[in-house]
């Protein structure tokens, strides 16, 4: 079972405590975006094998939104952290490097 | 191609059974194919088949990077059904059963299609309505589909018992012509088929990269070598995003593990397929006496082929109370596979932004069912450059904001 520690209230907790809410950092546009803007953010997806950065739910806890940094290809957690922020910060980031010698 | 018949048993028999030939035949890659297709599992091989047999077009490599039919064509439960809501999959669905009914007698392989007849339980208010609205629409489709009580449920499935406190059986979803089939001889049988055009089934070739001359493909990277082609067909269910990526487009899917177990063996006591969508639990009787249970797919992103425990725990403990026989049943296998699953879980056959390439994708947690028409329908969309089993699954529906959204109303579960 896969184990995350939710940053916001700091409890180790089980998957069945969480919602998953799919890829992290997409990027939205606004009110005069093309079709093809909308779709880049609402459907398309890298999907990607490896290091994969996602959305999770806190909720039957803190019922906070978090982001993790996991891998597909291995299901190892580089780490978690808040949802305000648009890209990874360094310390998920220095980790990732860290385990996958990239 | 030796043909299988009664007499060529008798052949044999008199001769040790040594002038059995290989079932398909293994081969190295050549310098280039007409066409390309990536994925050695059911839709791949059909889609080769069909556009061997329905086309001419023969001079085909098909790449495996695992064994022939190792994937998810392995590991689904063999469900064949077409009771779906919206008419584009109503017509490739129920195109696949047809294919599948004479599926035997045309390869000459027996892939053992038991059209036992597949129950969709309504077991909420709700799902009470929406299957009599797809037994209507399934009406005006050409699809044979009835409503049936729980009265008829229970005669159709003894073992289920229909009174549960929580889960009650209101009633069903009920297509006589829906059943299973042999996973392994689907994909074995349409392999023999292949070979016997002239085709060239490469196995453990893994691909690991796409040439394209500007916007054109011309070849693929693979670790047998580079091998060059005029057209190339990425069936690869779970990694279609891993070799979208190579090729330098985005689909729109998310992979996640699709989780399936069996029991042991216990003497014949369920003659038909049940789906319980609410619980997100299916379950049937194979020909060797163990039960094959189904269940939900996972949250979360996935490539591994292992998924979580408790949603096992989850399917079983609502199954339990629709069929309490199994509680005292012991699970012997557990296994899981990787789906490629879309927002409006339909699936992908369609060009791509690169001329040449074609997907065909997003079957999600139902592909087997849609083998023989996925393969039927992608071949001409190869073939041709259209197809009208295809037309409405183009990736440009998504952007168009036209889909085919089976995942709410209709007979999908996942």
């Amino acid at each position: 079972m896969l184990l995350l520690t939710c940053p916001n209230c700091g409890l180790a907790v089980e998957e069945t405590e969480l919602a998953p809410g799919g890829e992290a950092h997409l990027k939205r546009f606004g009110p005069d975006s093309t079709a093809e803007q909308f779709e880049e953010y609402m459907f398309l997806r890298d999907n990607a094998k490896g290091v994969h950065f996602e959305r999770w739910r806190h909720a039957y806890g803190c019922g906070k939104w978090f982001l993790a940094a996991r891998n597909t290809a291995t299901l190892e957690v580089y780490g978690t952290y808040p949802a305000r922020t648009t890209e990874p910060p360094q310390h998920i980031r220095d980790e990732i490097a860290r385990r996958t010698g990239a | 191609m030796r043909r299988f018949s009664a007499f060529a048993i008798a052949r044999e028999a008199m001769r040790n059974h040594e002038g059995w030939g290989r079932t398909w035949a293994k081969r190295s890659p050549a310098k280039r194919y007409d066409v390309i297709i990536v994925g050695a599992g059911g839709h791949g091989l059909a889609t080769a088949y069909y556009l061997g047999r329905n086309f001419g077009i023969t001079n085909v490599g098909i790449l495996e990077k695992g064994w022939l039919g190792g994937g998810n064509t392995g590991r689904n439960t063999t469900i064949i059904r077409s009771n779906y809501l919206q008419d584009p999959s109503a017509a490739i669905y129920e195109k696949s059963r047809g294919l599948y009914e004479t599926l035997s007698q045309e390869l000459n392989y027996n892939v053992m299609f038991s059209p036992r007849g597949v129950i969709m339980l309504a077991q909420t208010h709700h799902e009470v309505r929406g299957y009599k609205r797809t037994a209507h629409a399934n009406a005006l489709q050409g699809v044979a589909t009835e409503w049936i009580g729980p009265e008829r449920v229970k005669e159709l499935c003894s073992i289920m018992n229909i009174d549960g406190p929580r889960y009650p059986v209101l009633g069903g979803l009920w297509q006589a012509r829906g059943g299973t089939a042999r996973h392994d001889a689907v994909a074995w049988g349409y392999a023999r088929a292949c070979t016997d055009m002239g085709m060239d089934i490469i196995q453990r070739c893994e691909v690991t990269g796409i040439d394209r001359d500007g916007e054109r493909v011309t070849g693929v990277q693979t670790t047998q070598g580079p091998i060059g082609c005029d057209k190339l067909g990425i069936v690869v269910a779970g990694h279609s995003g891993v070799l979208a990526k190579m090729a330098g487009f985005r689909l729109p899917l998310e992979s996640v593990a699709l989780q399936a177990l069996v029991s042991e063996p216990v003497k014949p006591c369920m003659d038909v397929v049940v789906m319980a969508n609410t619980v997100h639990g299916y379950m049937s009787q194979s020909d060797k006496g163990e039960m094959v249970i189904g269940g939900g797919t996972d949250g979360y992103n996935n490539y591994t082929q292992r998924g979580s425990f408790h949603h096992i725990e989850e399917t079983l403990r609502a199954l339990v109370e629709t069929f309490p026989m199994i509680s005292r049943l012991k699970m012997l296998r557990q296994w899981g596979g990787i789906v490629d699953v879309t927002g409006d879980r339909s699936p992908i056959l369609s060009r791509t932004p690169v001329e040449g390439i074609f997907v065909n994708c997003g079957w999600g947690t139902g592909g087997f069912k849609a083998i023989p028409g996925s393969g039927f329908g992608m071949a001409e969309l190869m073939a041709k450059g259209y197809s009208p089993l295809t037309a409405a699954f183009g990736l440009e529906r998504f952007r168009e904001g036209r889909f085919i959204d089976e995942s709410v109303a209709a007979g999908v579960a996942h």
